[in-house]
């Protein structure tokens, strides 16, 4: 019988110390909440975390832990919970699965991390429309329900080009939250501590691009599918030391992994683009589905949006401002093809794989066509999966199977 | 299964059931039997489809259907094609260049509109066998459209034309028409448009009507159900060391 092996990608050797350092992090988390000790702010993703951290915050990502209930595939069952209170099965599946586990009184942090109860009770909750307007709702929903005050930035989008008037707007925004959470953490913002923490976001930030450009190597040492794991202490530790050691151990290793000649996947014979979210409840699925057709998923720009290169300890607020608006998600699709045609450059690839997430048009860059338009102008294949990041209902398995093993036979019958 | 000059000597298609391999093994004795070729005499076997994990008289490898159908097309046509192949379960549109190479695939998103399936769901609703489809859409005089992409929605939209007195015939040809409109709405297409499957093998009039549509000719091939597994064939005849004979289908396991 035409048996389908099993193969895997090696194992990152850091990924005990990450583990914990994400362990302390929780901990630290929890330990704020159930003492009081410090006051907890949630903060989407890509939100003004540096300032919540100079202020003193114990930070939680709603987002982080929406992807974690979808990579332990705990999302499916818990959607229809949020579905049921009148948040469609539509909109983003990092919201429902999220607030479904609230109202079940379900996390896997007390699954992963033994004496954690649930998510850290919040003081204030804190967006960024840069992302979209689903975490506006998102954190309206736990406001109303928690009884704490929910603020944000409203974010430009489509932007072509970032320009003095999109930033000096963020800018004023970030400005104008300062005093409701200096009433909140009870302490006047020391500009001394947010100029540190956004020079430690940066330097953070550097070693994360430096991760992410061992892959332009051959065989590349590193996976999306590793990128989307080891991503964690960039998303949630940023503006700390800590996420600066552990990401200079892991560029240490890859380093030596391509000095030896080691790639993540066995025999690598082509090389592959990731466009939109991981399907986080498939993540091991999919990595052991390409590491048996010898590909490697080895760039994506889901990993690359932690990459912000503009944050500047010089001028913390401002550049926080420019940061959050030179995002991916928050740029035209002019600006996303020349970004995805540099990628193709710089780390050689072979084709391009766009997953349209149902729930997450944001980002779906397949809907508007983008695909044909860099397949024209670079001659490299893509393909479009349909799938979605966390809610398992919106995937058939086998068809995503077929249409990849297919594109990787072709990209081989096109040499 | 084929000979070493590519022509068609056997083949079978059956229900796949619930056990692929001794579906595949099943084929495999009613092919055998007519090519009037003996076990002892297949040099090599290639798979495709849902179930290519799961013949077990295949050792070497599978290959996606996807893949086959650019095989066959490219041994087929010596141009650029669009092969849209209608499946019971999916649909695909693919494009060869003048070469013969594979310039792009799609698939039909997560919806069994334009399938085989709708095709058969409808055919319940309406309490008309399958195969009596194809004379009935012909005798339509005024056809029925369905606006729906869904299904249950056209499914809905049939019962409401039941309801309003419309003619059987008029509604199979507007199910006909909505399965061509959701397939050539699916991707462009460049060069000689080729339909496959079971659903254009069984009705013809799926291929006149797209024809029509396309206003362009679209050709029905010979074996249009077969072409994917012929296409396996191809693959199978390529990897034949033309010397020696693999010894890729052990002996007495047509049983699975």
């Amino acid at each position: 019988m035409a048996e389908e092996k099993k193969a895997t990608r090696k194992k990152i050797q850091a990924a005990d110390r990450m583990n914990k350092i994400m362990a302390d992090y929780f901990y630290g988390l929890n330990e704020a909440a159930t003492t009081g000790k410090r006051k907890v702010a949630w903060c989407t993703s890509v939100g003004p975390a540096e300032l919540l951290q100079a202020l003193g915050f114990a930070v939680h990502f709603p987002e982080n832990h929406a992807a974690m209930l979808g990579a332990t595939r705990m999302s499916t069952d818990l959607i229809p919970t949020a579905n049921a209170i009148g948040y469609s099965p539509d909109i983003c599946s990092y919201l429902t699965a999220d607030i479904g586990a609230y109202l079940k009184g379900i996390t896997p942090l007390a699954k992963a991390y033994p004496g954690i109860q649930s998510v850290p009770k919040p003081d204030v909750l804190v967006y960024n429309t840069n992302q979209c307007r689903d975490v506006q709702d998102w954190m309206a929903w736990y406001s109303k329900k928690l009884g704490v005050p929910s603020i944000g930035v409203t974010s430009p989008k489509n932007v072509n080009d970032v320009t003095d008037a999109h930033i000096d707007d963020v800018t004023r925004q970030i400005e104008a939250l300062i005093p409701t959470l200096e009433g909140i953490a009870g302490v006047k913002l020391d500009m001394d501590r947010l100029r540190e923490t956004v020079s430690l976001s940066r330097e953070c930030t550097e070693l994360w691009k430096q991760v992410l450009e061992t892959a332009t190597a051959s065989p590349a040492p590193i996976t999306f599918f590793d990128g989307a794991i080891h991503m964690g202490p960039a998303v949630v530790l940023r503006g700390t030391r800590e996420a600066i050691d552990y990401y200079k151990v892991l560029l240490a290793e890859l380093e030596q992994r391509i000095r030896d000649g080691v790639g993540a996947v066995d025999g690598e014979t082509s090389r592959i683009y990731w466009e939109g979210m991981p399907v986080w409840g498939r993540l091991r699925q999919h990595s052991e589905l390409f590491a048996n057709l010898m590909s490697t998923v080895l760039a994506s720009t889901y990993c690359s949006s932690w990459i912000f290169p503009s944050f500047d300890g010089n001028d913390p607020i401002r550049s926080m401002a420019k940061a959050y608006l030179e995002l991916f998600i928050v740029r035209s699709d002019r600006y996303k093809e020349i970004y995805i045609k540099e990628m193709i450059g710089k780390f050689r690839i072979d084709g391009i794989i766009y997953h349209d997430a149902k729930t997450c048009p944001y980002n779906s860059n397949s809907r508007y066509g983008l695909p044909g338009r860099v397949e024209d102008e670079t001659g490299v294949p893509s393909l479009v999966i349909s799938g979605d990041l966390n809610d398992l209902r919106c995937i058939s398995d086998e068809q995503t199977k077929t249409n990849i093993e297919a594109f990787i036979e072709q990209i081989a019958e096109g040499r | 299964m084929i000979d070493a000059d590519r022509q068609v000597l056997g083949h079978s298609v059956r229900k796949s059931g619930t056990d692929f391999s001794a579906t595949a093994a099943a084929c495999l004795v009613d092919s055998l039997e007519m090519a009037g070729s003996r076990r002892d005499e297949i040099v090599n076997a290639v798979s495709t489809g849902y179930g290519r994990s799961n013949v077990a008289f295949v050792t070497a490898r599978s290959k996606t259907e996807i893949g086959c159908l650019s095989r066959w097309g490219r041994d087929r046509f010596p141009e650029a094609i669009t092969i849209i192949d209608i499946g019971g379960q999916d649909n695909k549109v693919i494009k060869l260049d003048q070469d013969g190479r594979r310039a792009s695939f799609k698939m039909n998103r997560k919806c069994a509109a334009g399938t085989g399936a709708f095709l058969e769901e409808m055919s319940l609703r309406l309490d008309i066998p399958l195969e009596a489809m194809d004379a009935l859409a012909r005798q339509s005089l005024e056809m029925v459209k369905l606006g729906s992409y869904c299904t249950v929605f056209s499914a809905t939209e049939v019962l409401e034309n039941i309801r309003h007195g419309k003619k059987v015939t008029d509604i199979v040809k507007g199910l006909f028409y909505s399965v061509v409109k959701r397939v050539l709405e699916m991707d462009s297409h460049a060069g000689r448009v080729v339909m496959t499957g079971g659903v254009v093998a069984h009705n013809p009039y799926i291929v006149e009507m797209a024809g029509e549509m396309a206003g362009r000719p679209v050709v029905l091939p010979e074996f249009p159900q077969l072409a994917g597994a012929i296409g396996a064939a191809l693959y199978a005849l390529d990897e034949t060391d033309p010397i020696g004979v693999p010894d890729n289908i052990p002996a007495g396991e047509t049983d699975g």
